[in-house]
């Protein structure tokens, strides 16, 4: 067994969360490595979809953007975008949404949108893009993102996407579809919903404690009363997970000028 | 029938000083080629929309070329933050820009009510999320049947929408495979449509579904191969990935910024000398 760093940890945890058959909605980064070793690995038959329309997809090489060519020459189909939004996520056919955001609180609500003021903001960031929705309507949300005290907060400068909103059930209570962030996979290990939806360690990685999970986090941190060890990434998921990152830097670096 | 015109021709015809613009093409097809077009013309007071700006409003912003921004996700995407739009919004430069922010979801509903002259789109939407306390155009409707609570957006009318595609035929008929992203709907959307593309054809062959604009919803076609570069068009040539890497260094110092713009857009002609210049410089 090779040594391995957080993200590669990271990646094969959360890939290894997925189970064959399920339709996923992918964004960009972390999730998307996840996605495609979990369908390299254990399961073939994932349903890939990226917000750019492409269905069912199966790169060689990860993607640097939402909507890279190989993303639909590798395609089942690719339908037009409003389509993904309305008749895919609203109607509710997509089984599991992978999200990331710059802040996350204790009932897994995000923030991608600004840090500070949304009128004189200290840092604009990206926004919403498909989150809000993908985070409202997927049956159930993956969250990933590392810990750090200013990540994990106790209170976002600005509510991009809904989690469990204020927990105790609150978000039962809006239109939202799905069941909400059900699991967050971090540096650390993962958390989970206590019954009052706060998300708690339920797991963590192979040589990581609980005290060291609590620096990371910016609220007082709960934990489930039986947390879990999180298996370390097998020869096999490393080698594969390295494979797929060394084909896509390769690929990026290819240049072709048209005319 | 749509009409055949030079690039410069149809932005000084359809794109003026306060129109509201719509360049669309979801990563693929962005059209850059029109969009540096109309720096070159000085275009001011732009009400932009795109459901990315990516590059080519990063591009227009930090020229000066906007004063307003409909969109749903502001980042250059697999890198990380589009610089001048961030300088605009955090620190005013080159000038204050107003943001009307959507979700990816709403901004679709939008063009898709504004395609069928709707008044507004509806989606189950924006749950939860603060930015429907920043923007107040984001409002609900209760449906007259089940009296549940619908969020409503109003539709997006952009005075010309601009899309890049890879063919067109002789009448104007618009070709495009692979992703389509909002492009029809905002076509659609749009009081005039122009499109640029890499190939004018006589004859499609028979791939009816790929037709996606008949040529009698087209305003104008411009003949700009190589147009969506450094985005893609399928078939062409593929989405250059190292300059959308290397645009994260050139656009986050101002003045870096502007000697790129002054050098690779203003003094070229059209898209043929930009692309040369960037061969070369890749060469070097």
């Amino acid at each position: 067994m090779s040594a391995y760093s957080r993200d590669e940890m990271m990646t094969v945890a959360a890939a290894r969360l997925l189970q064959d058959g399920q339709v996923c909605f992918v964004g960009i980064g972390l999730p998307s490595a996840a996605c495609n070793l979990a369908r390299l690995t254990h399961a073939p038959d994932l349903v890939l979809i990226y917000e750019s329309g492409t269905i069912g997809t199966r790169p060689d090489v990860l993607p640097l953007s939402i909507g890279d060519g190989n993303l639909a020459e590798t395609a089942g189909c690719v339908i037009p975008l409003p389509e993904v939004f309305s008749y895919l996520l609203q109607a509710g056919r997509i089984d599991v949404g992978f999200l990331g955001a710059a802040q996350i609180d204790k009932f897994g609500n995000l923030n991608s949108t600004v840090i500070g003021d949304y009128a004189n903001p200290s840092t604009r960031l990206p926004g919403s893009g498909g989150a809000c929705e993908i985070a409202a309507h997927a049956k159930t949300t993956f969250v990933m993102a590392k810990a750090s005290p200013r990540s994990f907060v106790e209170r976002l400068d600005f509510c991009t996407s809904a989690g469990f909103l204020g927990g105790n059930g609150e978000r039962g209570n809006t239109a939202a579809r799905g069941q909400g962030p059900m699991l967050v996979i971090t540096d650390f290990g993962v958390l989970k919903p206590l019954p009052n939806q706060e998300l708690a360690v339920a797991e963590l990685f192979d040589g990581v404690d609980f005290a060291q999970a609590e620096k990371m986090v910016g609220w007082s941190l709960q934990r489930h009363a039986c947390i879990e060890v999180i298996e370390p990434p097998t020869a096999d998921e490393l080698n594969i997970l390295r494979a797929l990152l060394h084909r896509t830097q390769a690929a990026h670096q290819t240049r072709v000028f048209p005319v | 029938m749509a009409r055949f015109l030079t690039l410069p021709e149809a932005i000084a015809e359809f794109v003026h000083d306060g129109s509201s613009v719509a360049l669309e093409g979801f990563t693929h097809l962005i059209p850059f080629a029109a969009g540096h077009e109309i720096i070159r013309q000085g275009r001011k007071n732009l009400h932009l929309i795109r459901m990315t700006p990516d590059l080519i409003y990063d591009q227009m912003i930090g020229m000066g070329c906007a004063d307003r921004l409909t969109f749903s996700w502001g980042g250059n995407p697999g890198v990380g933050s589009l610089h001048r739009l961030r300088d605009a919004v955090e620190n005013q430069w080159p000038k204050a820009l107003a943001l009307n922010e959507h979700t990816h979801a709403g901004m679709a509903a939008a063009y898709t009510a504004g395609a069928a002259r709707l008044p507004f789109g509806m989606l189950r939407g924006y749950i939860g999320t603060d930015l429907t306390h920043v923007n107040p155009s984001i409002k609900s409707v209760r449906c007259p049947f089940t009296d549940e609570h619908l969020t409503a957006i109003p539709a997006l009318n952009p005075d010309v929408t601009i899309l890049h595609a890879q063919k067109a035929d002789a009448k104007g008929n618009v070709l495009i495979e692979g992703i389509t992203g909002a492009g029809r709907e905002a076509a659609l959307a749009a009081d005039k449509l122009l499109v640029t593309v890499e190939e004018i054809v006589g004859d499609f062959p028979p791939l009816m579904n790929a037709v996606l604009l008949p040529h009698w919803l087209v305003s104008a076609v411009v003949h700009c191969p190589g147009g969506a570069y450094p985005s893609y068009a399928q078939g062409y040539y593929p989405r250059d990935n190292t300059f959308y890497l290397q645009w994260d260094g050139i656009a986050r110092d101002r003045e870096r910024f502007l000697a790129w713009m002054q050098n690779h857009v203003l003094q070229t002609a059209d898209q043929r000398e930009f692309l040369q210049l960037l061969h070369v410089e890749a060469m070097a």
